[in-house]
């Protein structure tokens, strides 16, 4: 039985409805899917700017003298390899190599690191992570976990515009916000309020996303779309996010991750350091590798005019024979073409190879390519 | 949204617009139905001389986020479709009870006219 599912809203709900958005649930969140038009605020984010509520996503800290440590062996990539102040995309396994989540860690301090994760996944992952706490960690004083979801908010502003504006933000930080670089993450302040501030994004843009408590994220979205108004800075919502981050071949955790798909079988092996000793999944995944693995995300694109392909179509070679299914699949607004990811069977497909995508029981000519699909002229 | 619903026009329930001029029936679908739908990406037509029967789903609407079957408001043969919508699906949004038509039925049972709702009876089931 399918229960009616009660919606959480971000703080920032009364404004998308001012806006008249077009409201969806997503992961449990009720969420703008668009305000104008996605091809619109997918463009915009493209050309000028667009301003995304990331809100519905969580944020773990883990902090003490074994943080590092713990996190080593929890996570796929490794926190060594942050300074303070810089931040990496990572993954969090179970012991068979299956993908709890992706999210994105922070070195906020020598000893605390700030997890960013999936909105859908905050309750299994803190749950993971914490369980992964109590058995990897021998002092359990060393390492502190604080699931901060509910009180902390976070807005996206991503694009080429994005610079320029975010850059005028002046809170006491130790470097202009303008000049930090790919994935650098500071403290600084919003009206006294300490916020973070980090070059990251899921849009394959120039942008920055500003975690804050939620007290202060109405105003900041005020203030930049105020002062983004001049730059074209438009609401964007999870339809053009979504876009966005399948023209760059970026996964999305529940499509091109799960428990039954590794991170190598994502195709984000550059994510998985093997060397750094033993960490959650390490085993489970050498040994898949050593096999073969059974199946491989890989990136598309339609040949001629189509349909968009979606996720769930069916993938056959080009003799026929199946294997597998789209993921994720769209009409991509830059590209005006359908592309896609898919999970596939066998052997795995190079860029130029041909594949075929079913869409109401017609078989259309596809080509895997390499990603990211989009690439900036 | 306010969505415009031309009095000269014939609606059926599932959203398309129907304009009977002798025995040939105009088909699209309408403004509200193209508001709901969003953006339009692609359209896929039935084929000239497909022989449709009254509600069978027959042609395809794609927005970004979704793919929505499009139905036969009356039964008839396929005579004409609207092949400029296929490399601009747009118009469907832009002018749905013009531009945006869908395709022409050469039309089998000319009854079936009393059996689809008027503006009133249209502007009354989407509440506007």
């Amino acid at each position: 039985m399918m229960m009616s599912e009660i919606l959480q809203k971000t703080i920032l709900h009364p404004q998308h409805l001012a806006l008249n958005a077009r409201m969806v649930g997503f992961g449990g969140w009720d969420m703008p899917v668009q305000y104008t038009g996605i091809r619109q605020e997918h463009l915009s984010v493209r050309s000028s700017g667009g301003l995304f509520d990331i809100s519905h996503m969580g944020e773990f800290l883990v902090e003490g003298p074994g943080a590092c440590d713990f996190l080593r062996r929890c996570l796929t990539n490794n926190p060594d390899n942050l300074s303070v102040g810089m931040g990496q995309y990572t993954l969090m396994c179970d012991h068979q190599g299956g993908t709890i989540d992706d999210l994105y860690l922070y070195r906020t301090r020598e000893d605390a690191f700030l997890m960013m994760v999936n909105a859908s996944r905050i309750m299994d992952d803190w749950q993971w992570l914490t369980a992964q706490c109590q058995s990897l960690v021998a002092e359990p004083d060393s390492v502190h976990c604080e699931n901060l979801s509910d009180q902390l908010g976070a807005l996206a502003c991503q694009g080429p515009a994005a610079r320029q504006v975010i850059g005028r933000m002046e809170g006491e930080e130790t470097q202009p916000i303008a000049h930090m670089a790919k994935n650098q993450i500071q403290l600084t302040h919003w009206q006294g309020t300490p916020i973070w501030v980090a070059v990251t994004g899921y849009t394959g843009e120039d942008g920055y996303e500003l975690i804050a408590p939620n007290s202060v994220i109405p105003a900041i979205w005020a203030w930049i779309l105020e002062q983004g108004q001049a730059a074209e800075i438009i609401p964007a919502g999870l339809g053009a996010r979504d876009t966005l981050r399948t023209e760059m071949g970026y996964p999305l955790y529940g499509h091109e991750l799960s428990p039954e798909i590794s991170p190598l079988e994502a195709g984000l092996g550059f994510f998985v350091d093997f060397n750094k000793g033993e960490f959650t999944g390490r085993q489970a995944m050498l040994e898949a590798r050593e096999r073969g693995l059974s199946k491989r995300s890989v990136a598309f694109l339609m040949d001629g005019k189509a349909a968009p392909p979606r996720a769930g179509y069916r993938v056959a070679d080009q003799a026929g024979n199946l294997l597998g299914l789209v993921t994720s699949g769209t009409m991509s607004p830059s590209l005006e073409k359908g592309l896609g990811l898919a999970i596939l069977e066998g052997e795995a497909k190079k860029p130029g190879e041909g594949i075929q995508i079913e869409i109401r029981q017609r078989w259309y000519p596809a080509t895997v390519v390499r990603k990211p699909m989009y690439r900036k002229a | 949204m306010s969505s415009s619903i031309p009095e000269h026009l014939k609606y059926a329930k599932t959203h398309e617009w129907v304009r009977h001029e002798a025995d040939v029936a105009w088909v699209g679908i309408t403004d509200h139905a193209q508001a709901e739908l969003t953006e339009l990406v692609f359209v896929e037509l039935p084929e000239v001389g497909k022989v449709l029967e009254a509600g069978q789903a027959c042609a395809v609407v794609e927005s970004v986020k979704t793919a929505s079957d499009i139905y036969a408001p009356m039964s008839g043969e396929v005579i004409e479709v609207n092949t400029s919508l296929m490399d601009d699906p747009g118009k469907v949004n832009s002018d749905a009870f013009g531009e945006g038509w869908f395709f022409k039925l050469k039309v089998s049972d000319p009854a079936q006219m009393d059996q689809l709702l008027d503006a009133s009876g249209y502007a009354a089931q989407v509440g506007s």
